[in-house]
């Protein structure tokens, strides 16, 4: 049982983005790491290019999944508009980690969706400490876009109290062979882009 | 012991498996689905994906009356699908255990409605415990398999779609064997028809014999702390209650049919306010009032539905708020427009081809349940309903009993493979049977798409992979009458609309079956891919290509823009466009 400060975290993009992916990975890191830990998602229709989002919380003893609106520290999100949608989460003062991408998202009606501006400004100025990473060029840069997500993660390590070894053991853990090397490395890309 | 990070779902299959289960049958639907997959990975049990969930309950049902320990998982709905078996069951008892998981989704995640499943095992009279995490997950299994077998009975064990989708840190055993008795044939307990009313009395002997047991069942359990709130809650909503009361006291129901009378009177009578947290419907809280039970004064204080919402799943924000604690914070939509994000079909999804033909004909079309609900939203809005598994053929037939002669031409059920498997041959039969002239779009994608690949009887694998026999569709429409079937490529836009408009125009029965294999199977994955872009001196900005709803295209600027990565080269948005300005992006020759 690890004693230690815990976290509440919340990772929200678009199905297909790995979102679920970093969420399961931060879990195992913080039960690697010896705390209590919960995460929760919603699947099924998600999948399908709608909002995803998972709840991961760990400390000396976690009771719901979900954590209360307000109360969460690190909100990590792949698409802008999705990290805008549930930033009330956030506590004053947590820190909103955005990916520099924007997806419009499909219309319930004729008129197409009008895609909010300005969402960091927006962001900063409701008392978050905002960071932005164009994580999917860099990553494309790295070798495949899709690593995007490893490398935000990368990104808010250090936020998160868990040491090191215990990412490194989850993801040799958890990643097959083909894409381990390329995860490590943008990982350790993110860890220098985290702000101080 | 060994430490693992389990979903609910996995507990439960790993928990199944220590305790010796040895057949496992489900449907595929959220939130369930992960526990039969789960446990086809125990070789020892004998797992499989059945036709429906009814078909799923009597092969398990049947595993049981032989002896052994059996399971079968679905989703709320499913155990609509199931409940001519279900409610026999209380009447002809058990002989291994026998264990029925339903999945409720509160809020209606991926579902098209919202039911307490917990009323189920008050009206089929069957005990049912409710988890909180995967721990007691994987507990309540073994335990809902000793109960089985002590009472004679199936036991519910129920999940909502979070405690279901939620991991936590559960312990793991290691697997007591339970081989499976001898089979004794029982004609008085098992022909229930014949026999039936002997058992009746006993059905509710038992109900009270399980009541006193639940006195002292260990999973129903007390925490007591503050005098003046009380709370009795079970399941996920436990978990929100004691984040955000954490010094009230608690009654748990983990075992929430039949209820621990003495207990609950007990506790009540303890404190001066019993909340009573769940999720849904009033179910604890009308045995409550129906009991009378009363607080530490001698009067009844029972606060319920009239603090907490009876739709949609609690939070802890919803459960903090209606115990008169703080508001949470609000999401900023009052501020800035958040749209929402529905889900869209895939790129290159092949029911996109069928949507877009449909709608170019103004079609009237009853829907069923899969991703190709999807084609409801624009730009198809190619669908007049979707109600539940297998509803639309029938929906069909009826609308034309009412507009043959207006109608009949337009008409259409859409419906996917597995669907159809599921509950659309009935259906259609009757459609023959009765003399209509109803068109059926079979969408084969060769899967069970929607919940995440599973497979089924027209695919020529079982759960586990091996070869089996594949449905012949067009064999097992001409042999229950079905005289006219035209197979399509939903790729070929020209021939899928011929087959559509002729089959519609037809006076006789017909199902157009459109064939391609999802895009998202492993198969059709690896295939190499060459992705598309508009050029842009071509691009005469008429938005043509964005009628096929492909999400790889965004269409917010006047050319449209194909995004590389995403885009799978189908080439349904290049046969749209009139002015051939959507090509293959050229293949660099490396130098």
């Amino acid at each position: 049982m690890n004693n230690g400060q815990g976290k509440n975290l919340l990772f929200a993009g678009v199905g297909g983005q790995g979102i679920l992916l970093v969420a399961e990975l931060t879990a195992r890191a913080a039960m690697h790491a010896g705390f209590d830990v919960k995460k929760t998602e919603v699947h099924g229709a998600a999948q399908r290019g709608g909002s995803v989002l998972s709840h991961v919380r760990f400390s000396e003893r976690v009771h719901s999944p979900l954590s209360p609106a307000g109360e969460v520290d690190i909100l990590l999100a792949l698409e802008k508009l999705e990290g805008l949608r549930w930033a009330h989460f956030v506590r004053k003062g947590g820190f909103i980690l955005l990916n520099d991408e924007e997806r419009m998202p499909a219309s319930l009606d004729t008129k197409p969706p009008e895609y909010p501006k300005d969402i960091e400004t927006f962001l900063t100025g409701k008392g978050f400490q905002v960071q932005t990473i164009n994580a999917t060029s860099i990553a494309t840069g790295m070798g495949n876009h899709r690593a995007a997500n490893t490398l935000l993660l990368g990104a808010i390590a250090k936020r998160m109290g868990i040491a090191d070894e215990h990412w490194i053991a989850t993801m040799r853990e958890g990643m097959s062979p083909k894409i381990l090397d390329l995860n490590l490395r943008v990982f350790e890309r993110g860890k220098e882009l985290s702000l101080p | 012991m060994t430490k693992q990070l389990l979903s609910g779902n996995e507990a439960i299959a790993r928990g199944a498996w220590e305790a010796g289960v040895h057949v496992a049958t489900g449907y595929p639907g959220t939130p369930s689905t992960e526990i039969i997959e789960n446990l086809a990975h125990y070789a020892e049990v004998d797992v499989e994906w059945s036709t429906n969930e009814k078909v799923a309950f009597d092969v398990a049902y049947g595993a049981s009356l032989a002896g052994a320990r059996a399971l079968v998982a679905m989703k709320h709905v499913g155990v609509n699908v199931a409940l001519d078996s279900v409610m026999v069951t209380p009447f002809s008892g058990v002989h291994g255990g026998f264990v029925i998981v339903t999945a409720d989704d509160p809020g209606m995640h991926s579902s098209q409605n919202e039911q307490d499943n917990r009323y189920l095992a008050k009206f089929a009279k069957i005990p049912m415990l409710e988890p909180s995490d995967s721990r007691e997950a994987k507990e309540f299994v073994r335990i809902a398999f000793d109960i089985s077998e002590q009472f004679d009975v199936p036991v519910f064990l129920r999940t909502t779609t979070r405690t279901a989708h939620s991991k936590s840190i559960v312990e793991i055993d290691e697997p007591h064997r339970h081989p499976p008795k001898t089979y004794t044939q029982n004609p008085q307990k098992h022909v229930v028809p014949i026999w039936g009313k002997r058992q009746r009395a006993n059905i509710e002997a038992r109900l009270a014999r399980l009541e006193t047991w639940a006195e002292t069942f260990a999973g129903n359990t007390v925490e007591r702390n503050s005098k003046k709130v009380g709370i009795i809650t079970s399941g996920i909503s436990y978990h929100y209650a004691k984040e955000v009361c954490p010094d009230a006291s608690f009654l748990k129901l983990g075992m929430i049919f039949p209820f621990p009378k003495q207990l609950i009177e007990q506790f009540c009578s303890g404190v001066e306010t019993t909340y009573v947290v769940e999720e849904l419907e009033p179910f604890i809280e009308e045995y409550l009032r129906i009991q009378g039970v009363r607080n530490w004064k001698g009067v009844p204080n029972i606060v319920g539905k009239k603090a907490l919402p009876v739709q949609f799943e609690l939070s802890p924000d919803l459960v903090r708020t209606g115990l008169g604690g703080a508001e949470s914070p609000k999401a900023f939509d009052g501020e800035l427009s958040i749209p929402p994000r529905p889900p869209v079909l895939c790129p290159g999804c092949p029911h996109s081809g069928v949507y877009y033909v449909l709608h170019k004909l103004k079609a009237v079309v009853t829907g069923d349940i899969g991703c190709y609900t999807i084609g409801a939203l624009p730009p198809f809005k190619a669908l007049d309903t979707t109600f539940c598994m297998g509803a639309g053929i029938g929906n069909a037939f009826g609308m034309e009993k009412v507009h043959r002669n207006t109608m009949g031409n337009k008409l259409a059920a859409v419906i996917g493979d597995s669907t159809f498997l599921h509950s659309g041959i009935a259906p259609l039969i009757d459609v023959v049977f009765n003399k209509g002239i109803a068109t059926v779009i079979l969408m084969d994608n060769s899967t069970t798409g929607m919940t995440g690949h599973q497979q089924h009887p027209g695919m020529g694998r079982t759960i586990r992979g091996e070869e089996t026999y594949a449905i012949n569709y067009e064999q097992l429409l001409r042999s229950i009458g079905v005289q006219h079937i035209k197979v399509v490529d939903p790729y070929d836009l020209a021939a899928t609309e011929s087959a559509i408009r002729e089959s519609m125009n037809l006076h006789a029965p017909s199902v157009v079956i459109s064939r391609r294999p999802c895009v998202l199977l492993e198969s059709e994955k690896s295939k190499v891919r060459h992705p598309y872009e508009v050029v842009e001196e071509l691009c005469e900005e008429c938005d043509l290509c964005l009628k096929i709803g492909c999400p790889a295209i965004d269409g917010s600027d006047t050319i449209p823009v194909i995004a590389r990565e995403r885009c799978i080269g189908c080439d349904l948005c290049a046969k749209l466009c009139k002015f051939d300005a959507i090509r293959p992006i050229p293949v660099e020759v490396p130098s």
